[in-house]
């Protein structure tokens, strides 16, 4: 079961990498689109897949990171380097400072805290007006390629410069989920209570593992920012996180690849479905049910049983 | 586990169906007819307001035959949800994958400021029919952007002036929602009563998203001369309704923003209304051969009456249109596209003449319009004509620019 396995993820990065430049720059536009949102549902999946956290606030870190990297480049003209580490360090040092909060709690608990929270940055994002414009946002982010003195501009190179950045978060999500650590994570998902009799700080690894998450996530928004060009409360609301969420249950937690799929599938639906008709968020929503009674543990999840149970 | 398969099947289908779906819709957009995208909130608490909008649009090419200097105009509705990321993922399919000549629409500030320099990048011309933004035309003005619509200080300057001259008001509170239309017309309000020697008492902002208006009407001074009040939609209509409940209708009369008692929320509303005076470039009720016209096309085509959302996108069409011929249709030149746009000068219209400053903004003539029932309907009299108001009222434009743009913590002095 792992030659075939490879294969798709040979031909996947190969497309990714082959493709684009046969597409128009809408498509390269919805493909960049996805892989972002691809860096943030597997960040929450660290939490919701493996750790077993429902947060219904990560949008705030994406969020936060964004408006950091729009804050820096717009008032105070920072250099590219500044925004970019910028935008990680201030995501993450908010989860570092969130997850003091939140780890002591689990289940239902956690998640009306994260959803409080997440509405917290919300309400900041949406009053705090000298700083994030309020309800207007703020725009006139520079363009990366500009920003960051590369010699070509256009939705291609940024799309390869965002393609690097998903490899390389991928890889490095890979080797820590299936590090002891993240093998750990699992085993807190399962039965808090046996790793603790086992001796693990059960407590410490879920505040590494949020920070962990908020961390990926802020990179998700740091590109983001760049891509967009703007921010605005809509991108860190309840919606957004809930939108994450499906992302992840809808491609199926607890996996990698599955984040991925529902990442890429409901950029995609979001954005061609509603080309074609006013009505389609009743699609979209007729899809999700439709996923949840046939498909529980999400579209990858299905797949994958499929083929263990051939093999 | 086998009963899951269908499902998942049918999801691939469905990405792949879409996908292939969309790659036909760009290959057809090769030669031919001129394209037109549109972006308004099409669902949502804003639908009313978006829907009049398109209607305007649609009745003015129903007119013409959706042709202009002989060729086909072909139109590409998008709904931007009101939201203005939604709006900018919609312009992007507009431009990148419509590949569209000119856009059109737009309903929300927000909107504007995450539109323009996405617009700007790809020179694309568009035509904003009602987004008000003082700052697109003013501090941080687009390029690419032309606006047919208003700005939002633009009425309420005049009437900062007249409330004080004419209607002999000194001591004003305002309440108004709490976003940049709201300040920048209070804001204009306020510079121009106050220069006369009026005085704003007391400032009270609502939320957006405001429900109940009982704890802000509460904090309302009785000790002013008038109530000047900002809402539009759903919460026009609420304020309205409570204001009166509250029994502050008799003691406090009620002035404010054109969009309080516009035809989008008017017919709605009972004898509460009446009596209400406010300022905008149009009113349904306004007395000309123009105007009278395009009601009754208007009524006729949609059985009510025109708002002036809907309004401003068949002056937008008019003026788009105007442009088009213009460049005799040779709309693939967006540079000549965007001279000629920005040069279009119509007298005839529903709302009366109108064109643009050198910052790409409309001169045209604001409305005082008080509430009255005429054969049992609520219309917008027009009981002052102020012609050929400029955004920058009677300011030097250099020295107005200076100033920063008003804002909700703008002093009270």
């Amino acid at each position: 079961m792992g030659e075939p396995r490879r294969l798709i993820l040979i031909l996947v990065v190969a497309l990714l990498i082959f493709l684009p430049p046969l597409l128009t720059s809408y498509w390269v536009g919805l493909l960049t689109q996805m892989m972002i949102f691809a860096i943030l549902a597997m960040s929450l999946d660290i939490l919701l897949g493996y750790t077993g956290l429902p947060s219904l606030g990560h949008a705030g870190f994406f969020g936060v990171a964004a408006y950091t990297v729009a804050v820096m480049s717009t008032a105070y003209h920072a250099s590219f380097w500044a925004c970019v580490v910028g935008g990680i360090v201030v995501g993450t040092l908010l989860g570092v400072a969130f997850g003091l909060l939140v780890s002591h709690v689990r289940g239902v608990y956690f998640l009306m805290i994260t959803l409080a929270l997440g509405m917290v940055l919300w309400g900041l994002s949406y009053r705090w007006i000298p700083v994030t414009g309020g309800d207007n946002g703020i725009s006139g982010i520079p363009r990366l390629e500009a920003h960051a003195g590369l010699p070509m501009t256009g939705p291609i190179p940024f799309y390869y410069v965002t393609l690097l950045v998903f490899i390389a978060c991928s890889v490095l999500l890979a080797v820590f989920v299936s590090s002891p650590f993240g093998f750990t994570l699992r085993g807190i998902r399962e039965n808090e209570s046996r790793m603790k009799s086992l001796g693990f700080n059960t407590w410490l690894h879920c505040y590494l593992s949020y920070v962990i998450a908020a961390a990926f996530a802020s990179v998700a928004g740091v590109v983001w920012a760049y891509y967009n060009g703007f921010v605005s409360p809509t991108y860190l609301d309840l919606t957004a996180s809930s939108e994450l969420f499906l992302m992840v249950t809808l491609g199926g937690p607890g996996t990698l690849a599955g984040p991925v799929l529902g990442a890429g599938a409901i950029v995609l639906l979001k954005n061609v479905i509603s080309a074609y008709t006013q009505r389609w968020l009743l699609i979209l929503g007729t899809i999700y049910i439709v996923t949840i009674l046939g498909a529980p543990q999400g579209l990858w999840n299905l797949r994958q049983r499929h083929t263990s149970r051939v093999h | 586990m086998r009963g899951h398969q269908p499902v998942y099947v049918l999801f691939v289908l469905l990405v792949i169906g879409s996908l292939v779906a969309g790659q036909t819709v760009a290959r057809r957009s090769a030669e031919g007819p001129i394209k037109i995208g549109f972006l308004a909130p099409l669902s949502g608490p804003y639908v009313q307001n978006g829907r009049d909008i398109l209607n305007g649009f649609l009745l003015y090419l129903e007119e013409i035959g959706s042709q202009a200097a002989g060729r086909r105009i072909e139109v590409i509705i998008e709904d931007d949800e009101a939201v203005p990321a939604v709006g900018l993922t919609k312009a992007r399919k507009l431009v990148e994958r419509d590949k569209v000549h000119v856009m059109a629409g737009g309903l929300l500030a927000s909107t504007g400021y995450a539109l323009a320099p996405y617009i700007d990048s790809m020179h694309i011309p568009m035509v904003f029919p009602v987004i008000s933004s003082d700052d697109l035309t003013q501090r941080r003005p687009a390029k690419w952007i032309v606006r047919t619509g208003w700005s939002s200080s633009q009425s309420s300057h005049a009437f900062g002036e007249y409330a004080y001259r004419n209607l002999k008001l000194r001591k004003v509170a305002t309440i108004a929602l709490d976003y940049s239309f709201g300040w920048e017309s209070v804001g204009g309000f306020q510079r121009t009563f106050e220069a006369e020697g009026g005085a704003i008492a007391q400032k009270i902002w609502c939320p957006v998203s405001v429900h109940d208006f009982a704890p802000y009407l509460a904090q309302i001074s009785r000790d002013v001369d008038a109530v000047y009040a900002l809402f539009l939609g759903r919460s026009a209509l609420q304020f309205m309704k409570q204001y009166e409940e509250y029994g502050l209708k008799q003691r406090v009369p009620l002035i404010g923003s054109g969009t309080i008692t516009d035809e989008h929320v008017l017919p709605f509303m009972g004898d509460e209304a009446l009596g209400v005076i406010t300022p905008l470039h149009y009113s349904a009720a306004l007395n000309t051969p123009a105007n009278r016209t395009f009601v009754a096309a208007y009524r006729a085509r949609y059985k009510k009456l025109p708002s002036y959302y809907a309004e401003s996108m068949y002056t937008g069409g008019k003026w788009l249109v105007a442009a088009i011929e213009a460049v005799r249709g040779n709309v693939e030149n967006s540079e000549t596209l965007l001279d000629a746009l920005r040069k279009v000068k119509l007298a005839d219209l529903p709302r009366g003449p109108l064109e643009l400053d050198d910052y790409g903004s409309p001169i045209e003539n604001v409305y005082i319009r008080k509430v009255e029932r005429v054969n049992g309907d609520l219309q917008n009299t027009v009981i002052e004509t102020i012609p050929s108001v400029s955004q920058f009222w009677k300011y030097n434009p250099a020295d107005y620019l200076r100033r920063p743009l008003y804002s909700r913590s703008e002093s009270r002095n």
